[in-house]
């Protein structure tokens, strides 16, 4: 392998990785506040890329059509919380976490009954004249992606440490009836994370649409990659998801370097049992959700 | 109660990524779509057909995956359906066809076929769409001594037995990989070939074709690699196979694979010569990969191209098929929807030749079939040979300025 290969690995590590970063954070920020892994997630993005699609193709210009589909995700993202978790509060995490199962299956099919079943492409945001760098190659898009991921991430940050409503849902985090007992609002935590996680969501969707273009299908493989990067890193840590997104893609990019792009999922995942097995709580996970 | 959340984390971690591989494996929505026969009201000749109608059975993925493939073959069966019923039906008795989705999936197709033997009491079968859902229903078909009228390319469907009872209409992946190969030898003079190949059953048997056949013209494969359907970079993929520094790349695959890998290869700025599968022969490709499939060059049926058709029969058959299909749908139909034409032609003349709708009868009346001109070509049947067409009945595509052009 050349060097120049080797980045090249790297680069498209970066690409598959700032993707399952990006999904991997609104796995995050619901396990976060609720201990619902929600496998809907993908799904979120799916449709978030799905609605930037279809408003572009309505006519409306790309930045538009990029925030427009993120008020469409948080809005289907508000009654999925209203329809489908509220009502299960008291059943508990894992009848919420069966509700997810169901939303998935529902999201999936509306997307195949409004936007039919072939694949659908987005124009790049800034064009796709690719990046060179010592003789490997980077699309604009993948930029973009990286850099949404940053700007998401540093806001996350600022609003888990700084602000009083994300120490709330820190709280909830910790000990919801601790929490609760504090005068702290869980049903409007809960509620606000499915919101914030669907913004996010519908972000990445809209981001990645240009890349590997979107489908009514595509979530279910955004959501297990997703979930594998969140698991990785460490659920229930912002930073520890992106890292956790990066590590997956970059593995699986040298794997196809190093061994054969048909053994590259069985490595990624063998990895991946392997750091749960020695730490079930994620390689950068534990120090935020630790509860003892 | 969420007192426990450590113990929750390891035990869901793993157990959620296998109920999310399930969640990913299963199709959702399960739909059925029976034609009605009762649609043949709008003739005003005299041919009514009259008496109990002549049922055929189709097992089509209208969903899932193999959607794009399904809904044209769907759409002729019912275009055809309506048809042949004006027409007169199928010797003085209305056609019935009924139209089951097997949801791109094989357990459901075997479910779909075994209905409409069981219960439809069918006379012939046409289906499936994919290789794996056609690979599902013939042990059934065969056991029940039904004819298969096979409308996907995979080889093993007329390779493997039970043989007895499978006749195919699509391009044999033999036909498509041998075109291409024949293309790169003949045409461009090219010899070292690299094949990035969908791990899927169409991928896979196209990239154990090409090492069959690759002798035969000449052809090496320095490298080979593979990916999913829906990959979202393929770049590590295609850096790669740049390694072994072949003269041609060879992509086996259908959309959106092919169309991710026609952007990455243009970002990594690599110029080589794309050959790709009968996968991509349509718009949805050109869509997709935008500037990117300039150049790109692909195996056809002549349906893309009926002016470089040159049986006077073929011409008149796929001229009534483009006007008919696209006064009723709207587009232009493609060689999916060709298979589907062929498929309900050929056991139409089947029925009708042998005077009789037993299916030993249709079964030894298709074996007798030559130089039937259909949508996909001229077919020939034989006992020994299920497989109607040649390689002479694909062409090699070209796109240039984001439509088609006969590549020779």
């Amino acid at each position: 392998m050349t060097g120049q290969q080797f980045l090249q690995y790297i680069f498209s590590g970066i690409t598959n990785g700032s993707i399952y970063a990006l999904t991997a954070l609104g796995f995050t920020l619901v396990y976060n506040a609720t201990g619902i892994i929600n496998f809907a997630q993908g799904e979120l993005v799916m449709l978030g890329g799905l609605s930037a699609i279809g408003l572009y193709r309505a006519g409306l210009p790309l930045p538009l059509a990029f925030v427009g589909a993120l008020i469409i995700v948080l809005i289907v993202a508000v009654m999925f919380e209203q329809l489908a978790i509220r009502p299960l509060m008291a059943k508990g995490v894992l009848a919420q976490v069966i509700a997810t199962v169901g939303a998935s299956l529902a999201l999936r099919t509306a997307a195949m009954m409004i936007w039919g079943r072939e694949a659908l492409p987005l124009p790049p945001f800034s064009g796709d004249t690719p990046i060179r760098v010592l003789g490997a190659s980077l699309t604009p898009q993948t930029l973009w992606v990286v850099g949404t991921t940053i700007v998401i991430v540093l806001a996350l940050q600022f609003f888990y440490k700084r602000t009083l409503t994300g120490k709330a849902v820190r709280a909830c985090a910790v000990n919801p009836l601790a929490a609760r007992l504090m005068g702290v609002s869980y049903a409007s935590v809960v509620l606000l994370s499915f919101a914030v996680s669907g913004v996010i969501s519908a972000a990445g969707g809209a981001m990645v649409a240009p890349i590997s273009f979107m489908s009514y299908s595509s979530g279910a493989l955004l959501g297990l990659k997703g979930f594998a990067a969140a698991t990785l890193g460490g659920l229930g840590n912002p930073l520890a998801a992106v890292f956790g997104g990066l590590t997956l893609g970059i593995l699986e990019g040298l794997a196809v370097g190093l061994v054969s792009s048909g053994y590259k999922d069985a490595i990624a995942f063998v990895i991946l049992l392997l750091v749960l097995f020695v730490r079930p709580q994620g390689l950068f996970g534990g120090r935020v959700v630790e509860r003892e | 109660m969420r007192k426990s959340r450590k113990a929750v984390l390891t035990a869901t971690s793993i157990a959620v990524l296998a109920v999310l591989l399930a969640v990913f494996l299963a199709a959702c929505g399960a739909t059925t779509t029976t034609s009605d026969a009762g649609s043949a009201t709008e003739t005003d000749q005299s041919l009514e057909p009259s008496g109990d109608p002549i049922v055929i059975g189709a097992v089509v993925s209208t969903t899932g995956p193999n959607a794009p493939l399904g809904e044209p073959e769907r759409n002729t069966l019912e275009l055809m359906e309506d048809k042949i019923n004006a027409e007169g039906g199928v010797l003085g008795r209305p056609l019935k066809i009924v139209i089951l989705d097997d949801q791109s999936n094989a357990k459901e197709a075997v479910t779909a076929t075994q209905r409409l033997i069981n219960q439809e009491k069918v006379v012939a079968l046409i289906g499936a769409s994919g290789s794996a859902t056609t690979l599902a229903m013939k042990p059934i078909a065969a056991q029940a001594g039904i004819p298969q009228i096979a409308m996907a390319a995979g080889n093993t469907i007329t390779d493997e037995p039970p043989l007895d009872w499978v006749w195919r209409v699509a391009p044999k992946d033999d036909l498509a990989v041998e075109r291409a190969c024949k293309y790169i030898a003949e045409d461009l003079g090219l010899k070292k070939i690299a094949v990035l190949y969908d791990e899927n059953a169409f991928g896979s048997s196209g990239m154990a074709q090409i090492d069959e056949v690759k002798d035969v013209y000449g052809l090496e494969v320095v490298a080979r690699e593979s990916y999913k359907t829906d990959e979202t970079d393929l770049t590590a993929q295609l850096t790669k196979l740049r390694g072994s520094n072949p003269e041609a790349l060879v992509v086996w695959g259908t959309n959106p694979g092919p169309a991710v890998a026609a952007k990455n290869l243009k970002q990594l700025g690599w110029p080589l010569p794309y050959v790709g599968s009968h996968g991509i022969a349509n718009f949805k490709f050109i869509e997709l990969a935008g500037d990117a499939a300039e150049g790109v060059v692909f195996p056809s049926t002549k349906i893309l191209f009926p002016q470089s058709i040159t049986d006077e029969g073929q011409k008149q058959v796929i001229d009534t098929f483009i006007s008919d299909y696209t006064e009723r749908f709207g587009e232009a139909p493609n060689h999916f929807a060709s298979h589907g034409w062929d498929a309900i032609s050929l056991l139409v003349k089947a029925i009708e030749d042998a005077q009789d709708t037993k299916p030993d009868a249709i079964a030894a009346a298709l074996n007798a079939i030559s130089g039937f001109a259909g949508a996909d070509g001229i077919f020939n049947y034989s006992p020994t040979n299920h497989d109607g067409l040649a390689v002479d009945d694909l062409i090699m595509v070209e796109i240039e300025d984001a439509s088609w052009v006969l590549a020779q």
